[in-house]
């Protein structure tokens, strides 16, 4: 799979992150490297391997439902860059 | 020898003994913390509050398992009212509204938190050179690291600032500081402890665990933690044990296994002989030792780097200056996401969350993301099967002795691969610990057992029996005075 | 030529649960702006979620009455992308496990039943609102975040907006019976998405499909697809080719509009979410639960048709909702004609509680009450007309007929002495009108009923009014 300077634009497009020419050029020499690295997991063979994704075998954890106090929501403005009238605010966003 | 380098076990005594008060203790503590600034262990520290509340310790009837200890908090966990950086700078201005279960139990204890501590960015680094405030440097040699990513808390317990602290540990970010350090740093058994106040950085893989000076330290600290929270599905609900008793009933007839996967090539030649030296020790306390063979450890780093990136990556989503923390300026919102998260999130950070992106996006999610699921499996499937064996593995906690400062920060694969000991347990979900056996060229060398599930009081029975044979728990890194500025080794 | 519509319907409704998906803050709706919020559903760093036992149980119920195949294992997986309403930036979702698979839906359209089948319904958290112009910019509100939804997809199964207004009908008759939902459009409980496209008939290809979103109605969703479904086939006859797009319906303007800002390709990097563990279900939950599954309304309807002998529009709407369903089965076992029944139900009943903006359950008039009045009617007591007043007061005070009718002194005159006394008087003075009668004019003989009736406060037993002036007419 090729890893190259379009594909890791695209990935930080994905994950909302920007980078100038040179960081690219770092960062995909560096995710081909590691890539390169991680392909080893390629040698084994795990056809009729279940994977995990949870080590304990835990299930069916629920809560109740019951109403618990909610938090005063001054509190939470306080860590905000931006609140007014009760909102966060954000540029304008264009509806979908 | 002053107050703060005391362990917490002796320092309990002589409370209860009223040979000392809690505001002693704290004194030791914050006078030490005044000559160790730059160690740097600490992104914030809470000396005034400290103070006023061991006083007011000091006039109560001590209840708590840690009443008037001094402890300190790695800064990825929540404590209402106290900021919460992650040694990042996207979380600039947040102030958690709640404080995490782990840090909670230690206040209900009666311990006292003395500071948050430095660390790698999210938890992601084995050398706290990735934090955004600086890096911290080993109390046994200002030129090295201390290990990461909890290296703050590592070194404030090395250093006398705190009598105990928490670190989290995703990949060894307990041990392998706690190696380098010369510490005894444990992580239980994912569930053991709740995860709930601890900043995500790998979900599957997370758990929070504590430093100390010696091994009944680390028994009273997990003892403390321990234990099922409604607010974590993913925490246990099993007893927990009375660990702190449970250490000191010998290990004559255990069953120890030693890998031979964990000593072939990039170990240090001095590492290797204090490790098989202490073997030979732990044979002589009257256990077993055995060849078991994991023979999927070689597949572990890469294993983990998909699986941890892939949860960072989502995890770390929500840092985006619309609620809370850093917000750059922008026009508009996907401007706003762009500059604030190019901003604030450090390299290493962001290399993190354009693999996680690239091992989940479309296309690419079997061959990387779902491989590793399976090859985690198979890992597991490795440690089940030795466990059937043996009850304890011992390896060595860490390739090498603490680095020159700079040394594998240019090389991410390298950093990653320093970690090659510690990840397959976080993989596997088992206990580990790490604890000191003795030093190489003036710098501790760790050696780390490994457990079943749950079974953290068999790991600390066995370090604790390994302790008796040396007196490595008993050397502190910083010294007040000049006649015993001499070290051990 | 001739096309043949496919539309497929997307449908998120909100579960009817006290406490939020995964934290225990309250779903009531209305509220301040995030004054519904805690660490948890604002994504603050270090929550996790907990499941809500109810949401599993509410959505559980909704499989097996829609006959799905009920997975009896349930994972949770993130669905990953950035918006500002969506605090942790992805949502808790089910990916490739869904709860519910398979299933359909009964409509009935022009006489002929049919069902609509169904592709998955899954849980996931409902994300916050974005309110415009707040401060010169987007405003976040994050008290609907976290809301657990059920999303039902259909199989591209339906083939005219007449069919899916019918199938998004009996989806919402069916989740009401169920109380999984309140199924209300205007506060969001309900929302639907459209997709649609054309294919020439009698070909099994489907078409390019366009997605309608911003539809606040059924009857916009109608509107909308009709509109749609035009303007493809207007595009496929002008040699257009149909692009895949999402498509915004204007209801002012009664048209869909393009959305090309829009265009980004999706990759949601779905992957099971570490901080839930997987629900496990028993065949005994599963047998709880379904015994806690009423009569589902189509089923009903059949019923009532074949009980209760009512025709297909009556037993429609006597079935429409599941309190207004008991409230004529109650009434009719009490021993009332089922037809006048459900004459009454729809009528006065139906318009009482509509004016007076309440529900069923919440009337004063008790099927015991509407039955007895029935019966009155029945009897001779009281006339008809004078049982609408009875029944208004009913309504009012929750009273029960018999007791109105003596509290205010309006039995039914049925005295034949009485009656044709006051009918002599009528006649005695309206000369005029007897005389028309007299000439030829059949047709007075109703107004001088009226009259009579006026006379008598609308008192007097209408039936032998007729009775006895005809006689006393025929006398003259």
């Amino acid at each position: 799979m090729k890893v190259d300077k379009k594909l890791v634009e695209y990935l930080a497009n994905l994950s909302r992150l920007e980078f100038d020419d040179t960081k690219l050029e770092e960062i995909t020499a560096q995710l081909k490297g590691i890539v390169k690295y991680v392909e080893k997991l390629n040698t084994l063979d795990t056809g009729d391997v279940a994977p995990t994704a949870h080590i304990l075998p835990l299930k069916n954890v629920f809560r109740k439902d019951e109403v618990t106090p909610s938090i005063n929501r001054d509190k939470i403005f306080k860590s905000s860059p931006e609140s007014d009238n009760g909102y966060f605010i954000v540029p304008r966003v264009i509806e979908e | 020898m002053e107050l703060c380098d005391k362990t917490i076990h002796d320092l309990s005594g002589m409370l209860a003994k009223k040979e000392i008060q809690p505001s002693e203790i704290m004194k030791s503590a914050l006078s030490r913390m005044e000559k160790t600034g730059e160690f740097a262990s600490f992104i914030k520290t809470f000396p005034e509050e400290a103070m006023k509340c061991a006083g007011e310790q000091d006039k109560k009837a001590l209840k708590g398992s840690l009443s008037g200890i001094p402890v300190a908090i790695k800064d990825n966990m929540c404590i209402e009212g106290k900021g919460t950086t992650c040694a990042s700078h996207i979380l600039e201005g947040f102030t958690a509204p709640y404080t995490a279960t782990a840090v909670q139990k230690l206040l209900d204890e009666g311990a006292i938190v003395i500071g948050k501590t430095n660390m790698d960015e999210f938890a992601m680094g084995s050398s706290t050179e990735t934090s955004f405030f600086g890096n911290t440097l080993n109390p046994w040699n200002k030129d090295t690291v201390p290990g990461g990513s909890s290296g703050g808390s590592a070194t404030s317990v090395a250093l006398g600032e705190a009598a105990g602290s928490l670190g989290s540990d995703t990949g060894g970010s307990i041990r392998q500081p706690a190696s380098l350090c010369g510490l005894v740093g444990l992580k239980p058994t994912y569930g053991r402890v709740s995860r709930y106040g601890l900043v995500a950085f790998a979900s599957s893989l997370d758990q929070i665990g504590p430093f100390a000076k010696d091994v009944e330290d680390a028994a009273i600290l997990l003892k403390a933690i321990s234990g099922y929270d409604a607010k974590d599905s993913t925490s246990v609900n099993a007893e927990v044990p009375d660990y702190p008793s449970q250490i000191k009933n010998g290990i004559k007839g255990l069953r120890i296994g030693v890998p031979r996967e964990y000593f072939l090539e990039g170990i240090d030649n001095e590492v290797e002989a204090c490790v098989r030296k202490a073997i030979k020790d732990l044979e002589n306390c009257g256990a077993e030792i055995r060849d078991v063979s994991l023979p999927r450890t070689e597949y572990a780093v890469a294993t983990y780097y998909i699986i941890a990136t892939a949860e960072a990556s989502s995890n770390l989503a929500r840092y985006d200056g619309v609620h809370y923390g850093l917000r750059e300026k922008a026009g508009n919102i996907i401007d706003l996401y762009k500059k604030t998260r190019s901003a604030g999130f450090g390299d290493e950070v962001k290399r993190r969350i354009i693999l996680g992106t690239y091992v989940l996006s479309s296309g690419y999610y079997d061959a990387y993301y779902l491989k590793a699921q399976k090859v985690r499996t198979l890992i597991k499937e490795d440690f089940s099967k030795a466990f059937g064996e043996v009850d304890v593995i011992v390896t060595p906690t860490s390739p090498t002795t603490a680095w020159k400062i700079g040394e594998k920060t240019d090389d991410p694969l390298k950093m990653y691969l320093s970690d090659i000991y510690t990840i397959s347990a976080n993989l596997a979900g088992i206990p580990a610990v790490s604890l000191n056996c003795g030093f190489s060229a003036g710098l501790p060398v760790g050696l780390q057992l490994q457990a079943a599930h749950f079974n953290e009081a068999v790991l600390l029975r066995t370090a604790y029996a390994f302790e008796q044979m040396n007196d490595y728990h008993k050397k502190r890194a910083f010294s007040e005075t000049a006649e015993n500025q001499v070290k051990y080794y | 030529m001739e096309y043949e519509i496919v539309i497929g319907l997307e449908v998120h409704v909100q579960l009817n649960t006290l406490s939020k998906m995964f934290c225990g803050c309250s779903t009531k709706f209305g509220a301040e702006p995030n004054t519904q919020t805690c660490p948890v559903c604002l994504g603050l760093p270090g929550v996790l979620p907990v499941m809500n036992e109810e949401a599993i149980r509410l959505a559980v119920k909704t499989g097996m009455a829609f006959g799905c195949r009920v997975s009896n294992f349930c994972k949770f997986d993130r669905k990953n992308y950035y918006y500002p309403d969506l605090p942790k930036n992805y949502q808790i979702s089910q990916y490739d496990k869904p709860l519910n698979m398979g299933g359909s839906v009964p409509i009935r359209i022009d006489g002929q039943k049919k069902a609509i089948k169904l592709t998955r319904i899954h849980l996931e958290e409902d994300a916050g609102k974005l309110v415009h112009d707040v401060c010169g910019g987007s405003g976040v509100d994050l008290n609907r975040t976290g809301l657990p939804l059920m999303e039902i997809v259909s199989e591209p199964d339906i083939h005219s907006p007449d069919e899916a207004y019918a199938y998004l009908v009996s989806l919402k008759q069916g989740l009401r019976y169920l109380g999984v939902s309140d199924c209300n459009m205007e506060e969001g409980s309900l929302r639907c998405d459209a997709n649609i496209s054309i294919r020439p008939k009698g070909t099994s290809r489907l078409g390019t499909k366009t997605e309608i979103k911003n539809l606040n109605s059924f009857a916009n969703v109608k509107k909308s697809l009709e509109y749609e479904a035009k303007r493809q086939e207007k595009a496929i006859g002008n040699g257009e080719r149909i692009i895949q797009e999402t498509r915004l319906w204007d209801a002012a303007k009664e048209k869909t509009i393009s959305m090309r800002s829009k265009e980004e390709a999706h990759d949601y990097r779905y992957f099971p979410e570490p901080d839930l563990v997987p629900v496990i279900l028993e065949d005994e939950y599963f047998k709880k639960v379904s015994g806690e599954i009423p009569e589902m309304p189509d089923v009903r309807y059949e019923r009532f048709i074949e009980e209760y002998k009512l025709s297909g529009y009556d037993a429609g709407v006597m079935t429409s909702d599941k309190d207004l369903a008991d409230f004529f089965e109650e009434t009719s076992k009490q021993g009332a004609d089922p037809k006048k029944v459900a004459n009454w139900v729809m009528g006065d009943f139906l318009k009482e509680i509509n004016t007076a903006k309440i529900s069923i359950c919440d009337a004063r008039v008790k099927p015991s009450a509407l039955a007895m009045l029935i019966k009155l009617i029945d009897k001779g007591t009281i006339s008809g007309k004078i049982a609408k007043d009875v029944f208004a007061e009913m309504f009012a005070s929750g009273k029960n007929p018999e007791d109105i009718i003596k509290e205010k002194g309006i039995v039914q005159i049925s005295d034949e002495k009485e009656i044709e006394a006051v009918i002599k008087d009528v006649l005695k003075n309206n000369p005029k009108v007897v005389e028309d009668y007299k000439s030829g004019k059949k047709s007075a003989s109703g107004f001088i009923v009226g009259l009579v009736m006026k006379a008598s406060k609308g008192k007097a037993n209408p039936k032998l009014v007729n009775e006895l002036l005809q006689k006393k007419l025929d006398e003259l």
